[in-house]
């Protein structure tokens, strides 16, 4: 098993590594530049300031020199902030971009998993069809909706809460509503679905007539099986949640991280751009990762390597 | 088991209050409220501060609070700052500045060998300013050779005389120099201060930065906003009345819209564009101001379908520009020619009034004679006209333009169009190309002159997106940089004349911009070229 998980680690390095290739050289060959102006930059300048950024080298030069300081995790100088390192940037927005996540992925897990399994204990009783109407809601209902109401209610008209930042614990509400909306409404489903399908498994039946507890069936042997589908889904989202999303941050205008993949965009802010990719591949290639490990540690059925038996 | 559970679930909810209350109120509003204006610059925060680096709005509407030129020019009236006199050769070709004495907001002297240090730094392509072009038309001589790598510092005509005297030599004479150094570029910066951090970093760090202004800036975080405080070493310090300045970098306009109106703003430099509308008809709060710039579409002329004068006539004539102002809101004033209303001549009249008897008609009134122009050329109704492609950056305001123009030119012309957007930074690179028929473009000055607008469409430069190239529209615009009073303004009067006969673009509106102010806030002004100023703001709480 650890054989596995050391392969496993030396491919997802691979996959990082694969991931910084291709967007380094995708975002390299779409027009326009960090220097990119109405009015057009004279050419000693553009000289002065492609030298200074080291954007003068043969591509392929440029890729090595980049490839080797992200080795040492120094992702260079932002071009559309002047003077500030995309180390600054990420290290300045991303607690604020990360404790929302945090916070949202906590309410998806304290809130979500627990709903979704006395909805598919209760099926087609008036608490699951509440529970799945809200869940509709929430799929549906598009996050930056749920931000803007959720201001102009609690913020304009009833001043409940600041109208932005993070400058209060309550003002931390209305962004983790936001974002954690849809991924709280779809872990719920995801978990009434997968559940009522184990507790028609044979063994669950098996389970009752040997007389378990109903607490240990659904507790012990039930959700064990059922909460595998659901991790698949949260690994993944995790990862999304604490790079943060450009839309929640931008209209609760909480300086985190999220605001950076459009703008850097379009802005072609190519380290920026390099920067935050890297970091939500990485987070996203460690959840997968760690999804893996909790697979074997949830799923009985699940292991790695063959057992002496 | 269930202990531990218990346990852990604690320490979940210990840590989720400990992350939430981390950082207290960055603006707990305490005694310093009632002079501490809170204003959102509606924008995620400025590129940089740098006064030489800065070519942005959002850093000039910052800096022009924290800096002082030679001169400060509010609501077009140039008035002294450091300089308390200047004066100008009989050949119009030497400027001398007396420079007054005054500090730095560290307390140390200001001189004006700070001046011909920053001037000379912000030309040099050492420090890679985008606007260093402007060097061009300040006529300094010598600058230009610098800012494009072909001369030497030393020959530049900017010397410091003496602590106090500052000395330009100009190539030509040069009506709008004077206004042009109340510009942020021009402002001064400290050397000790711009060499302890690189590449402008020493702007936004209070630490560093020290400016000489009526605000020195007290707390910067990236993404968040700013803090400015009196400077109480700024020469009319006793004028200002704020104690403080509060600048949030919120871009998301409906956001800042309400939380101005919770109170929690008394200054927005924008407002959500659904609003526009409803502020326009009630609100006294709501400033609509003319800007320095214009909003067009060009025509490539290196196509044979507009080598035809009538025929750019006639689809110039036939959009309605008094409607599309309508359409569009926010107070956008229907182009009558090119030069936008603003720009005073040397006989106290507005140069595009005077100018608009040769320009074009605002509303549809030119629909009859464009239609006949156009069967004139050739194509009754249309018919025969190829179908062409209006490319534009992508924004729901140029869409919109664009929508109505395509509109209006099937309507009234029978001229089928298609329309495309491209994102800004592709869009520019296909408008450099030349790959387009007609596309969007837009121009802001940045010196009270309407040479700063014409100035593009001379055969070299590369603004001139339409390749337009007109001999005696060139010669003009240069005689016109080399003179001042009437020969000067009458050589523009007549290039903008040959502009809208040629009509290489056809003008849609001049741009405006908007401020909500509280009626709190008393006594705040702007620069025509669009700075916000409020040295000597006060606020009745």
């Amino acid at each position: 098993m650890r054989n596995y998980f050391f392969r496993r680690f030396i491919q997802s390095l691979f996959t990082i590594f694969l991931i910084a290739t291709v967007t380094f050289f995708m975002m390299r060959s779409i027009p326009g530049g960090p220097f990119t102006r109405e009015r057009p930059v004279p050419d000693e300048i553009m000289r002065a300031l492609n030298a200074k950024y080291n954007l003068d080298a043969p591509l392929i030069v440029q890729y090595f020199d980049y490839m080797k300081s992200l080795l040492t995790f120094n992702l260079g100088p932002s071009f559309s902030r002047v003077g500030v390192s995309v180390n600054k940037l990420i290290g300045l927005g991303f607690p604020a971009t990360a404790k929302i996540g945090f916070l949202a992925v906590l309410l998806i897990i304290l809130v979500g998993i627990p709903v979704g399994i006395v909805s598919a204990l209760k099926q087609n009783r008036p608490v699951d069809y509440f529970v799945m109407f809200m869940a509709t809601l929430g799929v549906t209902i598009p996050n930056f909706v749920i931000a803007t109401l959720y201001i102009y209610l609690f913020a304009g008209k009833l001043g409940w809460v600041p109208s932005f930042g993070l400058r209060t614990p309550w003002a931390y509400i209305g962004p983790i509503l936001a974002l954690s909306g849809y991924s709280l409404s779809f872990v719920a489903r995801l978990t009434r679905s997968s559940m009522l399908e184990v507790l028609r498994q044979d063994y669950i039946r098996t389970a009752r007539a040997n007389g378990l507890k109903e607490l240990s069936v659904i507790g012990k042997h039930a959700m064990r099986n059922a909460l595998i589908p659901v991790i698949t889904y949260l690994g993944p989202t995790i990862a999304l949640l604490m790079t943060g999303s450009f839309v929640i941050e931008r209209i609760f205008a909480i300086p985190g991280i999220g605001r950076y993949f459009v703008e850097s965009v379009s802005s072609r802010d190519y380290t920026v751009i390099m920067g935050v990719t890297v970091l939500y591949a990485s987070f996203y290639v460690l959840m997968i990762y760690l999804v893996d490990v909790l697979y074997a540690m949830i799923d009985p059925r699940i292991r790695f390597d063959k057992e002496i038996p | 088991m269930k202990r531990r559970k218990l346990i852990s679930l604690v320490l979940v909810l210990l840590g989720v209050t400990t992350i939430v209350s981390g950082k207290g109120d960055r603006d707990d509003r305490d005694s310093d409220f009632a002079s501490t204006l809170y204003w959102n610059l509606s924008s995620s925060g400025p590129k940089t501060i740098d006064p030489a680096l800065n070519g942005a709005t959002d850093g000039g509407d910052v800096i022009s609070n924290l800096y002082e030129g030679l001169v400060r020019e509010q609501a077009g009236v140039v008035k002294p700052g450091i300089a308390e006199s200047w004066e100008i050769s009989d050949d119009g070709k030497t400027v001398t500045f007396k420079l007054r004495d005054s500090l730095w907001s560290d307390g140390s002297r200001l001189t004006a060998h700070d001046f011909e240090y920053s001037w000379k730094r912000a030309m040099d392509p050492a420090t890679a300013s985008e606007y260093s072009w402007i060097w061009e038309y300040t006529n300094v001589v010598g600058a230009q050779n610098v800012a494009e790598g072909k001369g030497s510092l030393e020959d530049v005509g900017i010397k410091a005389l003496d602590d106090y005297t500052l000395q330009v030599e100009l190539s030509n004479p040069t009506s709008y120099f004077i206004s042009l150094v109340a510009f942020y570029h021009f402002m001064p910066v400290k050397q000790s201060s711009v060499e302890a951090g690189p590449d402008g970093i020493w702007a936004s760090d209070p630490e560093l930065a020290i400016s000489n202004g009526p605000f020195k800036l007290a707390e910067y975080t990236i993404g968040e906003g700013l803090r400015m405080e009196k400077n109480p070493n700024y020469w009319k310090a006793d004028n200002v009345k704020l104690s403080a300045i509060e600048v949030a970098f919120i871009d998301d306009l409906t956001t800042a819209y309400t939380a101005y109106q919770a109170g929690e703003f008394d200054f927005l430099n924008d407002v959500p564009p659904s609003e526009i509308p409803r502020l326009t008809a009630e609100n006294p709060e709501f400033y609509i101001f003319p800007l320095l710039g214009t909003y067009y579409y060009s025509f490539n002329l290196d196509l044979d379908m507009w080598k035809d004068e009538r025929v750019r006539r006639a689809l110039t004539l036939a959009i309605d520009r008094e409607k599309i102002c309508e359409i569009v809101g926010g107070g956008k004033i229907p182009a009558a020619g090119f030069v936008p209303v603003g720009f005073i001549d040397h006989q106290g009249n507005d140069f595009a009034e005077t100018a608009a008897s040769s320009g074009i008609p605002t509303d549809g009134s030119g629909i009859e004679e464009a239609k006949r122009l156009l069967a004139e050329a050739g194509y009754p109704n249309g018919e025969g006209f190829p179908k062409f492609t209006i490319i534009y950056n992508t924004s729901e305001n140029h869409q919109l333009v664009a929508e109505v123009v395509q509109e209006m030119w099937k309507t009234n012309l029978g001229i089928e169009t298609d329309l495309i957007n491209q994102e800004w930074a592709v869009f520019q690179d296909t408008r450099k190309q030349g790959e387009y028929e007609v596309c969007r473009g837009g121009w802001l000055t940045d010196f009270m002159d309407p040479m700063g607008l014409l100035a593009i469409f001379q055969v070299d430069n590369d603004y001139n997106d339409s390749h337009y190239n007109n001999s005696t529209f060139d010669e003009l615009v240069s005689y016109a940089n080399k003179t001042v009073g009437a020969e000067h303004f009458e050589a523009l009067y007549e290039a903008e004349k040959i502009l809208m006969t040629d009509l290489p673009i056809a003008p849609v509106y001049y741009y405006t911009e908007i401020y909500l102010s509280s009626p709190q806030v008393k006594n705040w002004t702007r620069s025509v070229l669009s700075a916000l100023d409020f040295s000597g703001a006060y606020l009745e709480r």
